[in-house]
C-alpha cells in the first residue's frame, strides 16, 4: 500500500479553545477512511487545515511524501487534494460545465477552451458514474446533483485525494446510498477518500477504516471490519449512550385532526387533502423525503399559513384564525425545522429567544410593555430545568451549540406546557448525545399527556418513538400504520408512494 | 490574514470604538488640514473655541445639533428593523410644509400658543410619517426596493416644496423671494436663550430621543421591530406581524423626520424655504450610523456633528481653511465608524 496522505502531530488553537491536539492520521492509496467525531470534535478544522484553510500551529501534512505549506488552498489542490464541502460552492447561475472550469484558466488567458473542459468533463462523469448534464444550470439541479458536480470540480483538478465534509447531510437516504456507491467506486479505481460524519450507520457501510475525533483529539483507530456501531458510539461520545426507549402508553382523546386539509401554490411543498387524528398520549410519527409538504404541514399546524381547504380542529374546535399567537394559546407547541433561521434569532439575547413567541401574553408584558423580570426569571427556569449549557440570560443566543440551542427551543415550549407538540426534525445535524437528550424530552411530553406530531426524514428516529406512522408524499399523507408492524422496508414503500400494504394494516386494524 | 467573528464583544470595546473612530477621524482630517497650509493642532482648537467657547457659539452648537437628533433617530430606528429610509431630508421638507400649511389655516393661528404648537408639530410628524409609509406600502405590496424610493422620494418632496412656495404658499410680502407665508406667532417655539436662535425644539429632540430608546429597550413593539430587522423568518415564526411592525417603525421613523422639518420651521426658520436644511435629512443617516443605531448614542453623534459644523465656520474664517473641512470629518467619522464597528465584532487573525 502506498502512503498517500500524512498528517502529523497537527495542534490548533483558537484563542483559549483547543481544536486539535496532536492528531496524526494517514491514508493509503484507495482506502476509505471515514472520520466520525460529534459536533465539535475538530473534523472540519482538521480537514480545513489539511485543505490549507487555516494554518496549523504544529505539525505537517504530507502528500505523496512531499510537504504541504501551510495555508495554501492552491498547493494542495496542486498536490491532487480536492475538497467537497458541506456546503456547496457553487454559482447558481452558471452552468454545471462552467462551475467546473471556474478557477482551472488562467485569467490572462483571453479564450476559455470550453471544447476540452466539456470532453474531459464528460470523460470524468463517464468515469465514475456521475452523471450530470454539463450544461444544465446549476439552480436547477438537486441537491444530489450539486453534490455530484463538486465531487466532479475536484476531480477535474486532477484530485487523487478527496475530503468530503459531511457529504450526506444534505442527502435523502437514496441519494447517500448511491453516493456511497460512487465512492466506493472510486477507491476501487485508485482514488483515496477521507470523509466526514457523525452517522455510524454509513462509517460501518462505506469505509475501510475509521479514525475517531473526540474533543480534538485521535481517541481510536479501528478497521471498519473489525468494529460495531455500538463501540464506534461509545468511543465517539466517550460514554455508553443509549437512546431512550418508548414506554407503552393508551392514546387518550383527539386532540388534533385534520380534515381534506389543502393548500396549494406551494409546488412540491403543497398538501393535498391531509387527513389525520393526533390523540393524547401518542406519538404519530410522519416521515417522508424532504420537499414533500412536510414544513408546509408543519407551517399550517404552527399558525404559519392558513390552509386553502379543509379544516384543522384543536380538541374539536376548528382553528379559524391561522396566526402564531392564536396557536400557541391554543396548546400547540412548536419546534421548528431549523433551528438557527427559524428558530432563534443570533444577535437577540437569550432571554428574548426565549420569550419572544410568547410576548403577547400577559405573563411576559403589560400595555406593550416587557415584563422584563418576568421573560427573565423564565429564562433562568428553561436554563437550568433543560440543562442549557454556556447559555446566560443576556448573552447573545448565537453562541450556543446546535444541541444547547434545541435544548432552550424544547425548554421554552415545553414550560408552557402544551397539549400538542409540533416536532419538525427536532434532532437534525444534533450529535447522538443531544439526540438522546431530545428524544428524552419528547417522551415526556407524551409521557405527560401531550400529543406529539413529529416530522422527520429519520427513519430510526420515527420508528423509535412513534406509536403510529405515515409517510407524506408530493403532499399527501398515507394511511398510518402502527409503529409495531413498521419496518425500514415498509416505511421505503410507503415513502416511495406504495400504500397499498399500509391500506391494508389499516383495514385490518380497524376490524 | 482573516477576520473571525468574536464571541463576545466587550462592553469596553464597545464603548471605546466611537472614541476611537473619531479620533482617527481627525487624525485623517488633520493631514488635510496641514495640507492646507495650517496647523491641524491650532484649527482644532478653534474649531472646539468656535462651537463651545461662546455664549452664542455654544447656543448656536445646539440649535445646529437639534433637528439633527431627530433626523438621526429617524434613521436608527428604521436601520435597526432594517428598513432602509433614506428619504429622511423629503420627509424632513415635508413636516416643514405641514407647519406653514397648517399655520395658514386661521384657527390654528388662533389657538393659544400651547395648543397651535402641539397642533403643527403633530402635523410635521404625520406628514413625515405619509412620505414614508408611501414608499413602505410599495416594499411590502411589490416588493419595491426601498432604498432606491425613498431616495428619490427626496427630489420629489424638495420640488414639491418649490412648487408650492412660488404658488400657493407663496408669502406676498417677501419682495419675490420663493419662500412661504410665515408661520403665526402662536406657533412658534419659545427661546431656551435670550439673544440666541436656540429654541425649546431642544428639549422636545432629547425627549424624543430617549422616548425612543426606551421604546426600543423597554416595549413590545421595540423587541419585534428588532426581531424583524435581524432575522425576519424567525420573527415571524414567532409570530411577529411583520408588515404591521414595519409600519408602526415607518411612523416613527418617518415622524421623527417629519419633526425634525416642523421644529426647524417652528424654531429658527419661521417660513419654509427651499434652503431650510442644510442636509439634514442625508447627516442624519451619517448621525445613526455613528451611534451605532443607538437611540441615546444618537443624541452624542449629533452634538459631534455639530461641534464639527458650527466650529469649522469660525475656524475657516480664523485661518482661511475652506469650513468643508467639517464635512470631510464628519464623512470620515463615517468610515472609520464603520471600520471600528466592524472590528468589536471581529478580531484580524493571520
Amino acid at each position: 500500500m502506498t502512503r498517500v496522505l500524512e498528517l502529523d502531530g497537527i495542534t490548533k488553537r483558537f484563542g483559549a479553545v483547543t481544536a486539535n491536539e496532536d492528531v496524526s492520521l494517514h491514508l493509503d492509496r484507495g482506502e476509505i477512511v471515514a472520520l466520525l467525531g460529534e459536533n465539535g470534535a475538530g473534523k472540519t478544522t482538521l480537514m480545513s487545515i489539511l485543505f490549507g484553510h487555516y494554518t496549523a500551529d504544529e505539525g505537517t501534512v504530507k502528500v505523496e511524501g512531499a510537504e504541504l505549506p501551510p495555508g495554501k488552498s492552491r498547493a494542495a489542490i496542486k498536490a491532487g487534494v480536492g475538497m467537497v464541502h458541506q456546503h456547496f460552492a457553487l454559482a447558481p447561475n452558471l452552468t454545471v460545465l462552467d462551475n467546473v472550469m471556474t478557477g482551472t484558466e488562467s485569467l490572462w488567458k483571453l479564450r476559455s477552451d470550453r471544447r476540452a473542459g466539456r470532453k474531459r468533463l464528460v470523460e470524468l462523469s463517464e468515469r465514475f458514474g456521475l452523471k450530470v448534464d454539463p450544461d444544465a444550470r446549476v439552480s436547477d439541479l438537486s441537491v444530489g446533483e450539486c453534490q455530484r458536480v463538486e465531487i466532479l470540480k475536484a476531480l477535474y483538478n486532477d484530485a487523487r485525494i478527496l475530503i468530503l465534509d459531511e457529504p450526506t447531510a444534505v442527502l435523502t437516504a437514496q441519494e447517500a446510498e448511491g453516493l456511497f456507491a460512487t465512492l466506493k467506486d472510486m477507491a476501487a479505481k485508485g482514488l483515496s477518500l477521507i470523509f466526514i460524519s457523525h452517522k455510524l450507520g454509513e462509517v460501518m457501510s462505506a469505509s475501510d477504516r475509521v479514525v475517531v475525533l473526540r474533543r480534538g483529539k485521535v481517541v481510536a483507530e479501528r478497521r471498519t471490519a473489525e468494529t460495531s456501531k455500538e463501540e464506534l458510539a461509545e468511543l465517539m461520545v466517550g460514554r455508553a449512550v443509549k437512546r431512550p426507549e418508548r414506554p407503552p402508553a393508551t392514546p387518550g382523546a383527539v386532540l388534533l385532526e385534520a380534515v381534506d386539509l389543502s393548500l396549494g401554490g406551494r409546488g412540491g411543498a403543497s398538501l393535498k387533502s391531509v387527513n389525520f387524528r393526533l390523540h393524547a398520549n401518542e406519538t404519530l410519527g410522519v416521515i417522508g423525503v424532504s420537499g414533500n409538504g412536510q414544513t408546509t404541514l408543519a407551517g399550517v399546524v404552527s399558525g404559519l399559513h392558513a390552509p386553502d381547504a379543509g379544516a384543522l380542529l384543536v380538541e374539536g374546535q376548528e382553528v379559524t384564525r391561522f396566526d402564531v399567537p392564536h396557536a400557541i394559546a391554543s396548546g400547540i407547541g412548536r419546534i421548528p425545522e431549523d433551528r438557527n433561521a427559524e428558530g432563534s434569532i443570533g444577535d437577540m439575547a437569550t432571554w428574548e429567544n426565549a420569550v419572544l413567541e410568547r410576548i403577547w401574553s400577559p405573563e411576559f408584558s403589560k400595555g406593550g410593555v416587557v415584563k422584563r423580570g418576568a421573560a427573565r426569571a423564565e429564562t433562568q427556569a428553561i436554563i437550568d430545568t433543560y440543562d442549557v449549557r454556556g447559555a446566560s440570560i443576556d448573552g447573545r443566543i448565537r453562541l450556543l451549540s446546535g444541541g444547547n440551542m434545541q435544548k432552550l427551543i424544547l425548554g421554552r415550549v415545553l414550560n408552557a406546557g402544551p397539549k400538542i407538540l409540533v416536532a419538525a426534525q427536532p434532532s437534525r445535524g444534533l450529535d447522538e448525545g443531544a439526540i438522546a437528550g431530545v428524544h428524552e424530552r419528547l417522551l415526556e411530553a407524551r409521557g405527560r399527556g401531550a400529543g406529539v406530531l413529529l416530522i422527520s426524514e429519520d427513519l430510526d428516529e420515527v420508528m423509535a418513538l412513534s406509536d403510529r406512522i405515515c409517510a407524506i408524499v408530493n403532499g399527501r399523507l398515507s394511511p398510518a400504520i402502527p409503529a409495531e408492524k413498521a419496518n425500514s422496508q415498509l416505511l421505503g414503500l410507503m415513502m416511495a408512494g406504495d400504500w397499498s400494504a399500509a391500506e391494508k394494516i389499516e383495514g385490518d386494524n380497524a376490524l | 490574514m482573516r477576520f473571525e467573528r468574536r464571541d463576545h464583544p466587550s462592553r469596553g470595546l464597545t464603548l471605546a470604538a466611537p472614541l476611537v473612530a473619531i479620533l482617527a477621524a481627525l487624525l485623517g482630517a488633520g493631514v488635510l488640514i496641514a495640507i492646507a497650509g495650517a496647523n491641524p493642532l491650532e484649527a482644532y482648537r478653534l474649531i472646539l473655541k468656535g462651537a463651545l467657547g461662546s455664549r452664542l457659539g455654544f447656543s448656536e452648537m445646539l440649535t445646529r445639533a437639534t433637528p439633527l437628533i431627530l433626523t438621526g433617530l429617524a434613521a436608527a430606528v428604521a436601520f435597526r428593523a432594517r428598513l432602509w429610509n433614506i428619504g429622511g431630508e423629503g420627509q424632513f421638507y415635508m413636516g416643514a410644509l405641514a407647519v406653514a400649511a397648517f399655520g395658514m389655516i386661521p384657527a390654528i393661528a388662533a389657538l393659544p400658543a400651547p395648543l397651535a404648537i402641539l397642533f403643527c408639530l403633530i402635523a410635521g410628524a404625520v406628514a413625515g410619517m405619509v412620505l414614508l409609509l408611501l414608499p413602505l406600502g410599495l416594499r411590502l405590496k411589490f416588493g419595491v426596493d426601498e432604498v432606491v424610493t425613498t431616495l428619490l422620494l427626496n427630489f420629489v418632496a424638495v420640488l414639491f416644496v418649490s412648487l408650492m412656495i412660488e404658488g400657493p404658499m407663496k408669502d406676498p410680502l417677501a419682495f419675490g423671494w420663493p419662500q412661504s407665508v410665515p408661520v403665526p406667532d402662536s406657533a412658534l417655539l419659545p427661546k431656551l436663550l435670550e439673544r440666541t436662535r436656540l429654541h425649546a425644539g431642544l428639549v422636545i429632540a432629547v425627549v424624543m430621543a430617549v422616548t425612543v430608546w426606551w421604546i426600543q429597550s423597554r416595549t413590545v413593539f421595540g423587541m419585534r421591530a428588532r426581531a424583524a430587522g435581524l432575522n425576519p423568518r424567525a420573527a415571524s415564526f414567532a409570530g411577529v406581524p411583520l408588515g404591521r411592525t414595519l409600519i408602526m417603525v415607518a411612523c416613527l421613523s418617518g415622524g421623527m423626520a417629519g419633526l425634525a422639518g416642523a421644529i426647524e420651521v417652528m424654531g429658527v426658520k419661521g417660513y419654509v424655504s427651499t434652503d431650510l436644511s442644510p442636509n439634514y435629512g442625508y447627516s442624519g443617516i451619517i448621525i445613526a450610523m455613528l451611534a451605532n443605531l443607538s437611540a441615546l448614542g444618537v443624541i452624542a453623534a449629533a452634538l459631534f456633528s455639530a461641534v464639527m459644523f458650527v466650529g469649522a465656520d469660525s475656524m475657516s474664517r480664523a485661518l482661511g481653511i475652506p469650513s468643508y473641512i467639517a464635512d470631510v470629518t464628519v464623512a470620515l467619522s463615517l468610515l472609520t465608524m464603520l471600520v471600528a464597528i466592524f472590528l468589536t465584532q471581529y478580531r484580524i487573525r493571520k
